[in-house]
């Protein structure tokens, strides 16, 4: 473990000090508020009636025996919602096909009007007093339903038949990166060629809290208030306002109050807040509705979910010459709030890797499935791009004999090649592979991995090590290049700082955490800034009635973009103190020097601390007509680039043959965040990833049957990692410092989930001495492939 | 029906319905939200409570079983100014991230000390397998338990320290 945590050499509480975090207190002692926590006066309880088909038209909705019951107070459906002027869910990122068409959305009613394409899919809501009777008249609710053939496989999708009529082939794109003439001429002049078939498993999010909201329509004022789990409360008041139409902007304010987890699932706008909202107006009373497990697993948008064939061009050196790619993406039923960018923009961008590849083509086929929808999960894109390089890269080690790490090494963007430019549109500002690589090896003891090999050998294990060198593109921006490239959303982030008249400091943040402690770490930033006690700064976030704007926590970019903003807002704050402290002081503000909080005079023993100029802006008693009185200051940072984390992750695990059971020995992760503000908050970020990248990897997995049922809808039968599961991680940093935002911070969130995947898959297929094996690489699936393999080999295994 | 129970110490007489749950009970009739609800299978322990002082899952236990009974819930074992010393290892060795999970994590962990007979990193985490946890990937929350224990029942933890 990183010496970071408990070192001494940091000793106040601000940037780079591992503060224990704030936000604690109240989650240890139970008195978080999570959305399921709000109580109204007059709650009513909602409960959603659910198509249990893929594909079906809605014939009749019979709600008169759920009307009868008592304390039933409405069964409202998806019709009478778009009669009332709720329009269709957005797609918020417009995609190009590579024949420069549109992308070709399917309509996505809030709730269902005449049809239904996915188990789950809501097509009506039981509004009652309480939760009970509200679940036994949704039961009561019959539905006639004419069912239709589903499409289910992703790999049969094109040639299935067509879910909307004005959608051949289930296609909602075709879209490419990279040059396709000089990647082909690239495995034209090839000495060797890999070539591999990947699938990117689908899967569910899962984050512990159920999606929930409670809703309240207020009619003095036509206004809504909606406490939502959200990751972006001011994107779903923009949602909801300029595309659902719910209310204007003005009218609606959103609460994402305390947030227990989101990993992505909490991004995008459901339909069951939209509906929460809407009925509260329908029956004048506030609405509550918490998702049971079933439902999470059935209608939170799924991750994932990729076909793939890569093939890597090399010369005899082991040089990459070329790298072609065709993935197809199930977007499942309908496009979910950002689905149609994740396997194209933050996908096809990141297929470069950490390496100098010439020439890359990839293309991108977006199908629709009678299935969930699928957007972003911790990664987006990012993982799949990952597993993609990083799988095929080792494997053309292994087929040249060519030790992995010194294939990679060969290949690596070195440090004096910064910014470079990659064939796939994107422009790295920083990084150091090889010294993540270095330091990965020697914590690995990758020295000595040969003799552990042998060891186990003895025992009848089978040993395997695995490599990932992974990057990561977070705090997607700027606002301007995304635009063009169909994003439907600035990529901004907004910070207030209020100083208040005492010297103490109230900051406003768009970020939310739902996990990641930004009431500390923002507070960090704050305090180091203007040289003021850590106590002494309050963070305020997820509420729109609170914070001016913003747009949210996803793709690892609250530091690196909301932090700066905050940076941004503190520097304007120093300005004015200056500008305060030279009339005071009656000099001129570029002659007053501000350090640790204290403000001078320079070349003189005139000071003023932070706290005298606070009460000086708020007790202007001499202040002349061209000085404003107050001091709060607001930023928007609209970031320059992306920002580029990487590292090296190493796995090395132990297989039972027997069994099929593995045990992961070690898991070695070093990673490149830039600056990091806390260590400690940092470092359960990577944890955290590792484990989802180690459940991908091993154990999780979306089924569906072939009629569209999930087989994996509870925690009895979708495998998530427990703790016996997961081996203690090691876990350390280099540092090269992002060259474009004020922090020099890049973002630490994904990391783990996106680094790990192929790091565990090429150990497993080490130790088993196979080129291939599926994710997730179950004990059946690998007690499978080893009686494969001691049968092809002759027992040598 | 009615039932009679003490609620982290406090006598309290209950008007249930016969199938209400104990999670239900606390949450929306005694109000303590500290104990959450994560799945509707038994699977994730983010409810876990004590009854008479052994970790249940306040999921699975009708209320109407803890007639005459004692319950203890997060809200019982501490407070922010006298956190127990479970709660406390969870702040200084940074065992949560969003908090959901954390609530029945502690109760888990308080029971795991007092109720086991040794206790390494190895029995943890195997006693961990009722409490899902998706933020901290368990590192952190394997410390925690192991220095609490260290602090609540020295004599249990084995020697080497969970780094
Ligand atoms: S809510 Fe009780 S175990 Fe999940
Ligand atoms: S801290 Fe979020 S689920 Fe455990």
């Amino acid at each position: 473990m990183s010496k970071a945590v408990s070192s001494a050499g940091v000793s106040n509480s601000g940037i780079g000090a591992s503060v224990k975090r704030r936000e604690d207190v109240r989650f240890i002692t139970g008195q978080g508020s999570y959305v399921s926590d709000v109580e109204m006066q007059r709650q009513t309880y909602a409960v959603f009636i659910r198509s249990p088909h893929a594909r079906a038209r809605i014939l009749e909705i019979d709600a008169s025996a759920a009307l009868a019951m008592p304390g039933v107070l409405a069964v409202l459906s998806g019709a009478e919602m778009a009669a009332d002027g709720i329009a269709d869910l957005p797609c918020g990122w417009a995609v190009v096909s590579k024949d420069d068409s549109p992308m070709k959305v399917a309509p996505h009613p809030t709730m269902a009007v005449d049809s239904v394409n996915y188990v789950g899919e809501p097509l009506g809501v039981v509004i009652a007093e309480s939760l009970q009777i509200a679940r036994d008249a949704a039961e009561q609710v019959l539905v006639d339903y004419e069912e239709l053939d589903a499409v289910i496989s992703l790999a049969g999708a094109i040639s299935a038949e067509q879910i909307y009529p004005e959608i051949p082939n289930n296609l909602c794109y075709e879209w490419a990166l990279g040059d396709e003439a000089e990647t082909n001429a690239a495995f034209e002049s090839a000495d060797h060629i890999s070539q591999l078939d990947l699938s990117n498993n689908r899967l569910i999010p899962n984050a512990m809290e159920p999606r929930a909201a409670v809703a309240e329509f207020d009619a003095t004022n036509d206004s809504y208030t909606i406490y939502t789990t959200s990751q972006n409360p001011h994107l779903e008041r923009l949602v909801l306002s300029a595309f659902v139409q719910l209310a204007p902007e003005h009218k609606l304010r959103i609460i994402a109050p305390d947030v227990g987890g989101g990993f992505g699932s909490k991004i995008f706008v459901y339909p069951e807040e939209t509906a929460a909202a809407w009925a509260s107006k329908k029956v004048s009373r506030p609405v509550k509705w918490t998702c049971d497990r079933a439902e999470s697993f059935l209608s939170d948008a799924h991750g994932r979910d990729h076909l793939t064939r890569v093939e890597l061009a090399l010369d005899k050196q082991g040089l990459f010459l070329g790298l072609r790619v065709k993935t197809t993406a199930n977007l499942g039923a309908y496009l979910s709030l950002f689905a149609s960018a994740v396997p194209t923009y933050l996908y096809g961008t990141l297929l470069a890797g950490q390496y100098k590849t010439p020439a890359i083509y990839v293309e991108v086929q977006g199908v629709y499935t009678n299935t969930t929808p699928v957007d972003a999960y911790r990664g987006a894109g990012r993982p799949e791009a990952t597993y993609v390089v990083e799988r095929i890269v080792e494997t053309a080690a292994r087929e040249l004999g060519i030790d992995p790490a010194e294939l990679r090494r060969r290949n690596f963007i070195q440090p004096s090649d910064f910014p470079y430019e990659t064939p796939v549109a994107l422009v790295y500002d920083t990084g150091n592979y090889g010294a993540s690589l270095d330091k990965a090896l020697e914590l690995a003891r990758y020295d000595s991995f040969a003799e552990r090999k042998a060891e186990a050998q003895s025992r009848g294990k089978l040993r395997g090590l695995g490599f990932s060198c992974y990057i990561e593109a977070c705090g997607l921006a700027p606002s301007q290049l995304a635009m063009q490239l169909g994003a439907g959303v600035g990529l901004f982030e907004s910070g207030e700082v209020r100083v208040n008249p005492t010297g103490n400091v109230t900051v406003f943040t768009g970020s939310h955490s739902h996990g990641q402690g930004h009431e500390t770490t923002f507070a960090q930033v704050v305090s180091d800034r203007l040289g003021i006690d850590l106590d002494s700064v309050e963070i305020v976030h997820g509420d729109t009635g609170r914070v001016e704007y913003g747009l949210g926590t996803y793709g690892s970019r609250s530091i690196a973009v909301g932090g700066s903003a905050l940076v941004l807002a503190t520097d304007k704050i120093i300005s004015k103190c200056k500008v305060i402290v030279a009339h005071l002081l009656d000099s001129e503000a570029d002659l007053i020097d501000f350090e640790d909080g204290t403000f001078t005079l320079r070349d003189s023993n005139q000071s003023m601390d932070f706290a005298e100029v606070a009460a000086a802006a708020y007790f202007p008693a001499t202040f002349p007509e061209d000085l404003e009185p107050g001091l709060t200051a607001t930023a928007f940072y609209d970031p320059d680039n992306f920002t580029f984390p990487a590292g090296t992750h190493i796995c090395e695990l132990e297989i039972d043959p027997d069994t099929g059971v593995i045990e992961i020995i070690q898991f070695v992760a070093v990673d490149d965040f830039g600056k990091v503000i806390n260590p400690m908050i940092v470092e359960g970020q990577v944890h955290g990833g590792l484990a989802q990248g180690i459940g991908q990897a091993l154990l999780e997995e979306a089924v569906y049957d072939e009629y569209g049922q999930l087989q994996t809808g509870s925690f009895m039968d979708y495998c998530m990692p427990r703790a016996d599961d997961v081996p203690n991680f090691v876990v350390d940093t280099t540092v090269t410092p992002c060259t474009h935002n004020p922090l020099g911070v890049k973002g630490c969130g994904e990391a783990g989930a996106i680094g790990s995947p192929p790091a565990v898959i090429n150990a497993v297929t080490d130790a088993i001495g196979i080129k291939n094996i599926s994710m997730p690489a179950t004990s059946e699936k690998v007690w499978r492939a080893c009686q494969q393999s001691k049968s092809s080999s002759g027992g040598a295994v | 029906m009615k039932i009679s129970v003490t609620v982290n110490g406090v006598d309290e007489e209950l008007e249930i319905t016969p199938n209400a749950l104990l999670a239900d009970v606390i949450r929306d009739q005694l109000y303590l939200s500290g104990t959450h609800i994560g799945c509707d299978t038994s699977q994730c322990g983010a409810c876990t409570v004590h009854l008479n002082g052994m970790a249940v899952k306040a999921c699975t236990v009708l209320a109407a079983q803890v007639d005459g009974q004692a319950v203890t819930t997060i809200e019982g074992i501490g407070s922010p100014a006298d956190l127990h010393p479970m709660q406390a290892a969870f702040k200084e060795h940074h065992a949560l991230q969003c908090g959901f999970c954390t609530p029945g994590m502690i109760m888990r962990g308080i029971d795991l000390v007092n109720n086991s007979e040794v206790l390494d990193e190895a029995a943890i985490r195997e006693g961990l397998e009722g409490n899902i946890c998706r933020c901290t990937g368990y590192h952190n929350i394997v410390k925690a338990m192991f220095n609490a224990a260290l602090e609540m029942a020295p004599g249990k933890t084995t020697e080497q320290e969970v780094v």
